[in-house]
């Protein structure tokens, strides 16, 4: 009995540990100096320095990073959204010849590697002049954003029973009106959920958003990952800007945690 | 106000859920759907609603073709088994939705919905959101909803299927009243025959799709049409015999003799089905002449004050229901007794040959 006690919080407990150590490693070395980085083994930073994030909020080659990620994820959010509440909409509701199929080749989207479409896009962005433009990214991620978005309202609306829709109707409420003033409200948590799932896989997205810009839509995975700069390895910097990348993530999740394992079960709890 | 449906039919696909259907409903009438799950009672109500459109066949009400006319310019209300209401609006507002799409003044709607709120002991309840509610008042915020606003057609799917024994029978009770002083049309679809006896009404027998029979509830449980209504219209399940009249008396194939009296004296001679209610097949001889007969016991259901004993009679499962506690052992031999005065006969196609006019 006691061993099983034991067992119950140690389990956990390393598995934390085990978790949070690169994350605690990062923002141990955001703190230090690129010197102390390579020159010594420390647990904490010995001489602790701000230098690294003073570095990101005034040079506009950093901070442009976030705000260009922010601006097309947001964006992407958006465009995802708005297009999968009706497909889920139809999807959940609705009987037409080939749905099941139709539904299931929306998730196929995600099977193939972004690194296909990385040429095509870029040549075809490039052609319409869509090159190195926030909406340009935030397209270019709804291939594998909608059909997640879809697959998760689609899992959320099938839990409202269809007779509340015909209840609204017998009550005389049009479909829109229907629509906007209760069955929106009444899928809130999966609409936050999807908002969440597409902010995520936007957020960590580096291929595409990287082919597709190059300066004026530079996102911040893009800026992060040139680890070699004029004045040689700045890894105290690198550190913070990754420091700061988990901050939004972190933030959104707030809002869904009550949701979150129903989403990732696409809706179906 | 009467509400016609002629030669309606639905089908989805290949699969035909409602066959061709006449029905009249009169203003202010009490009318049951009687048929087990999946005859096709939900279907029949959305068709009536508007919900749905009829494949063929035209729905008529005060007059005038409605076939293709949208739910929300019909003045219809519904009420589900689930418990429906808008997850995201207090129970006034629920209950004031209607008033509010048709835009009706403010002082009117607070008016209603406090009468209803009154009528359906809701009242403490007006600012909370449904999902706070017992299942009962849920329902009871659904009634309301479809009652607040006057509808010419109140359809009502199982309203009181999902709720426990005791808030059944409370607005089982409840229920007739609330229509009592309308001339609106109610339909109350159930599966139970003993609700459709306790609402009184009319009743319309359903069975894969099909309405068997309409009239006057009690008209229909004495005087069955078909051997089909009689099935639907029976809980515990009719007990069926096959028999041959010969002359003055029934025969039937294990041998026993029964005679032919009331309105089954005047049948021709020929082969007929015999159906029994169970609670005339009892432990106890009842009856001016009964017919004793017997069976393997293979279930036996105790209730507190009477017994349900299911056994096997020649091939096919009769069910007896007698008085008092009688516990048979499964596999044992029940020697019961039958007032066959009290039985239906059947004509070989199913029709209604003779029932006894007597005690139902």
């Amino acid at each position: 009995m006691n061993a099983k006690k034991t067992a119950g919080w140690l389990v956990p407990s390393l598995y934390i540990l085990f978790l949070m150590l690169p994350i605690y490693w990062l923002i141990n070395m955001s703190f230090k100096t690129t010197n102390e980085i390579l020159g010594s083994f420390t647990l904490y930073p010995q001489e602790f320095t701000l230098d690294n994030y003073i570095t990101i909020f005034t040079d506009p080659t950093w901070y442009m990073g976030y705000v260009n990620s922010i601006a097309y994820v947001t964006l992407n959010t958006a465009i995802s959204v708005a297009v999968a509440l009706p497909a889920a909409y139809a999807f959940s509701r609705y009987r037409f010849i080939g749905d099941k199929h139709l539904f299931f080749w929306l998730l196929t989207n995600r099977m193939a590697p972004p690194a296909v479409f990385a040429l095509p896009f870029f040549q075809l962005y490039s052609a319409v002049g869509l090159f190195d433009t926030h909406i340009a990214v935030a397209l270019a991620h709804t291939l594998f954003n909608i059909p997640l978005a879809v697959w998760i309202l689609e899992g959320f609306m099938s839990g409202v029973p269809r007779e509340l829709d015909e209840t609204a109707y017998v009550d005389g409420h049009s479909f829109w009106s229907f629509f906007g003033k209760i069955f929106i409200p009444t899928i809130a948590a999966g609409i936050g959920v999807a908002c969440f799932f597409c902010f995520m896989f936007s957020w960590v997205e580096l291929l595409l958003a990287k082919t597709l810009t190059a300066v004026e839509a530079k996102p911040i995975a893009a800026t992060m990952t040139k680890t070699a700069s004029s004045s040689g390895y700045e890894l105290g910097l690198l550190a913070a800007a990754g420091t700061l990348t988990i901050i939004p993530g972190a933030f959104v999740i707030y809002f869904v945690r009550n949701y979150i394992a129903k989403g990732f079960a696409l809706g179906r709890v | 106000m009467t509400l016609t449906l002629k030669g309606v039919t639905k089908r989805v696909g290949n699969v035909v859920h409602i066959h061709p259907t006449d029905l009249t409903f009169e203003p202010g009438s009490f009318n049951i759907l009687l048929g087990s799950t999946l005859a096709g009672k939900t279907t029949l109500m959305q068709l009536m609603a508007g919900l749905e459109r009829p494949l063929e066949g035209e729905i008529w009400f005060d007059g005038r073709d409605v076939t293709g006319m949208p739910v929300q310019q019909r003045n219809v209300s519904m009420v589900y088994q689930q418990f429906i209401n808008y997850p995201n609006y207090t129970v006034y507002e629920n209950i004031a939705s209607p008033l509010r799409v048709a835009r009706a003044p403010e002082d009117l709607i607070r008016q209603r919905v406090g009468d209803m709120a009154e009528l359906l002991r809701l009242t403490p309840m007006l600012d909370r959101l449904p999902g706070a509610l017992s299942g009962g008042q849920q329902q009871r915020t659904a009634i309301a909803r479809a009652l607040v606003k006057d509808a010419d057609l109140v359809l009502l799917d199982e309203p009181l299927a999902n709720l426990d024994f005791k808030l059944r029978e409370e607005l089982r009770d409840e229920l007739p009243r609330l229509f009592a002083d309308r001339n609106c049309i109610v339909v109350y679809a159930t599966t139970e025959p003993t609700e459709a006896l306790l609402f009184g009404g009319n009743t319309a027998t359903l069975f894969e799709g099909a309405v068997t029979q309409f009239g006057p509830t009690r008209e229909i449980y004495r005087k069955p049409n078909s051997l089909l209504s009689a099935q639907v219209f029976s809980d515990p399940p009719i007990n069926v015999l096959a028999c041959e009249k010969q002359g003055a008396h029934f025969v039937d194939a294990e041998g026993a003799r029964w005679a032919a009296n009331g309105p089954a004296s005047s049948l021709l001679d020929g082969p007929y089905t015999l159906g029994i209610r169970p609670h005339f097949v009892t432990t106890a001889a009842t009856g001016a002449d009964p017919v004793p007969v017997s069976g393997r016991v293979m279930v036996t259901e105790l209730s507190g004050s009477e017994s349900i004993i299911h056994f096997a009679k020649g091939g096919k499962t009769w069910v007896s229901q007698s008085h008092g506690i009688h516990a048979f052992e499964v596999g044992a031999e029940a020697r019961l007794h039958a007032d066959f005065a009290q039985a239906m006969y059947f004509a070989p196609d199913g029709a209604l040959a003779a029932a006894a006019s007597a005690r139902a």
